[in-house]
């Protein structure tokens, strides 16, 4: 045959090859990103050019033109991080998590880049034990007044006498229900389970979280949320099983999902409870009568962050209440700091889904850090997620 | 060739110079594949004779105790290997008949227009592509268009058909065009000299055509379902991260139970499973299309 059968192709196989190499790379780039953010939530890169000239309080301490923080999903005010960049000069790169343990997997592995960012309570004594958070210096955080918060959110950021992490805020897990969809009025998690294998069935949303999705099929049975031993885990692996074909999603960005009403109830953090009951008032949101978890979330600095003084400079300027206040109204997490609280309007605070009535929070319990570190529930969720 | 270059001396000199060039050429691609490809290759495989340290994250160590540890994601893995050969077939019998009427049937002055239009979805990310169907299949997407014409509470969201569509619709170029460029250079006067043997068209599309474009199908079948053995993006966006692959797998020990140690056994056999495929791919469509050797990519 002296005819190629590369001859006269509309398309040769190297165009071909480049066509394949452009999806790999974008291949690449989603997976990079879902690496990033969990489930899809967007990575917001707030970092701009530097365009406002330094003040001279800040510019003589050289704090740099830019810094990278790694927090959670709609948790601060844009504008916090804009005005912050006017007063220091310092532009704030915002990364973006959908959990503690992509937080924990991207510091270990080292140059994170980051020179801020939001652990919850029960990862602080793990990032103390692999030395790669910062022992605060107190004297850098003026405006951080341990006496205003209070004390029972604020302990875990605290090891043998060592601050290593100030609260941003404190939150509940508990879940939120369409009352149009779901008209039977429900206040524990017995009836969540239950709801999701009958009136809920196809339309139940659980986390895709251990800590969490465990813990509350834990509570069903009323063991504790962070429970290890085998033959509550086994119960709770059992419960869960059997609810898996019911589900709607596995899934911890549920906000989409709720807004559209494609599902009706969803295990559900604080702030976006509050979020979603601001814009949608049908939907409500429940702690589990049984308790569940109470949680806070915390500031620190990884022991290898690229600008400490300017990660120091932007924790502190957090930590002045008045700019505080509006990162609680904007992500409607509950504060831990009497001066914030002082702060917030009334309605604020007489908002149940952000202050809880006490007899509620009293049965809740603080995740414990062996809780997510546990092989054991790594390998009950993996079990979950694949039958 | 050139005849008459002069002497055996200066060919010699050709020739090195010709080597240093081509070593030259390659020097690039070959660092590229060392330290983004081979490095890390070798660094996953000391991972996975390791074990998981107590916080999570890999301690030295030489035991095969993760690769025993395999059969606790059986499951995903059994639906890696049900998912990839039939999401490949789905876009298969998609394929075919675009790539045959772009090959035989278009028009000669639309057919690279067409072909472009095959083409253009992939300069947008996938991701993009597929958030845009979690919004098309969502509760204000086709269900809300469907309870407008009173068909109430139709879920699409996150069902099998959803992945399927996905999937189908993610990787269905890549599908088309293999089987394109072997119909395209499908000998015409072979058509017609089945046709002047008394074949049906039926029997002169089985025999002939269908026959002559298997290196392609086989092609696009390899590189669809060897992309599909690493797929998690889709089954996660669109199904709800209900149905879990080996690549959901692997994103979760990397990323929430950092155990590096199983996830790099779990990697390194993927690996293998991908190489036994491609392999198997490249031996059938050899026998099929008879001696022809075909390239896979």
């Amino acid at each position: 045959m002296s005819k190629s059968y590369r001859d006269g192709l509309p398309i040769s196989p190297e165009k071909f090859v480049d066509q394949l190499m452009r999806l790999k790379r974008g291949s690449i780039g989603r997976r990079e990103f879902l690496g990033l953010t969990g489930l899809g939530l967007a990575t917001a890169v707030m970092a701009r050019e530097l365009g406002i000239m330094p003040s001279p309080a800040f510019a003589q301490e050289g704090l740099g033109d830019r810094m990278s923080i790694a927090t959670w999903p709609n948790y601060h005010d844009p504008a916090t991080f804009e005005n912050f960049k006017a007063e220091t000069g310092v532009a704030v790169e915002v990364n973006v998590f959908g959990s503690n343990e992509e937080m924990l997997a991207k510091l270990q592995a080292g140059a994170s880049g980051w020179s801020l960012f939001v652990p919850t309570n029960y990862t602080i004594s793990t990032y103390k034990k692999l030395g790669i958070i910062e022992a605060l210096d107190m004297a850098k955080l003026a405006n951080y007044d341990g006496s205003q918060e209070d004390p029972r959110f604020t302990g875990e950021g605290t090891i043998d006498g060592v601050t290593y992490a100030v609260p941003k805020n404190w939150g509940t897990t508990g879940f939120a229900v369409n009352t149009k969809k779901l008209t039977k009025p429900m206040t524990s998690w017995k009836e969540f389970w239950d709801t999701a294998m009958a009136e809920g069935d196809g339309r139940t949303m659980v986390h895709d979280y251990q800590l969490t999705t465990i813990g509350n099929a834990l509570k069903y049975f009323g063991f504790s949320f962070n429970s290890l031993k085998p033959d509550e885990l086994a119960k709770a692996e059992e419960l869960l099983l059997k609810v898996k074909p019911h589900l709607f999603a596995v899934s911890s960005d549920y906000q989409p999902s709720m807004r559209a009403g494609d599902a009706w109830m969803t295990m559900c953090w604080t702030n976006d409870g509050a979020q979603l009951h601001r814009d949608i008032p049908e939907i409500a949101y429940v702690l589990g009568k049984e308790g569940g978890e109470i949680w806070t979330d915390f500031y620190a600095i990884p022991k290898d962050a690229p600008n400490k003084p300017a990660g120091y400079a932007l924790l502190n300027y957090l930590m002045n209440p008045k700019v505080a206040v509006k990162e609680h109204l904007a992500n409607g997490a509950p504060s831990t700091d009497a001066r914030v609280n002082a702060l917030l309007p009334k309605e604020v605070l007489d908002n149940p889904i952000l202050y809880p009535a006490a007899e509620l929070l009293k049965p809740l319990e603080f995740g414990a850090a062996a809780t997510l570190t546990d092989p054991g529930r790594a390998e009950l969720m993996a079990r979950f997620k694949s039958a | 060739m050139s005849a008459g270059t002069g002497s055996v001396f200066s060919m010699r000199g050709n020739v090195l110079r010709h080597n240093l060039l081509t070593a030259l050429l390659l020097g690039p691609a070959t660092a590229w594949l060392v330290v983004f490809l081979v490095l890390p290759f070798v660094a996953i495989t000391v991972f996975s004779v390791g074990e998981r340290a107590p916080e999570g994250g890999y301690q030295a160590a030489f035991t095969l105790a993760q690769y025993a540890n395999l059969p606790a994601r059986a499951t995903a893995f059994w639906n890696t290997m049900v998912l990839a050969p039939a999401g490949a077939l789905a876009c298969l019998l998609v394929a075919y008949p675009v790539a045959y009427y772009l090959a035989l049937r278009a028009p000669q002055r639309w057919r690279l227009i067409l072909l472009a239009l095959v083409v253009i979805p992939f300069w947008t990310s996938l991701l993009m592509r597929t958030y845009a169907w979690m919004y098309v299949l969502g509760g204000r997407g086709i269900p809300a268009l469907l309870a407008y014409v009173g068909i109430e509470d139709v879920r699409l969201i996150n069902t099998p058909g959803a992945v399927l569509l996905g999937i189908v619709y993610g990787y269905l170029p890549l599908m088309i065009l293999p089987i394109y460029v072997s119909l395209e250079r499908l000998d015409r006067q072979l058509l017609e000299a089945s046709a002047d043997l008394g074949a049906t068209p039926i029997s002169t599309f089985l025999g002939v055509t269908l026959r002559l474009s298997l290196p392609g199908v086989m092609t696009g079948f390899s590189l669809v379902m060897i992309l599909l053995l690493g797929e998690y993006l889709i089954p996660t966006l669109l199904g709800g991260g209900k149905v879990f692959f080996i690549g959901n797998a692997l994103v979760d020990l990397f990323l929430q139970s950092r155990n590096w140690p199983f996830g790099s056994a779990i990697a390194i056999t993927l690996v293998a499973v991908s190489v036994v495929v491609l392999l198997a791919a490249n031996r059938i469509s050899t026998r099929l299309s008879g001696a022809r050797r075909v390239d896979l990519i």
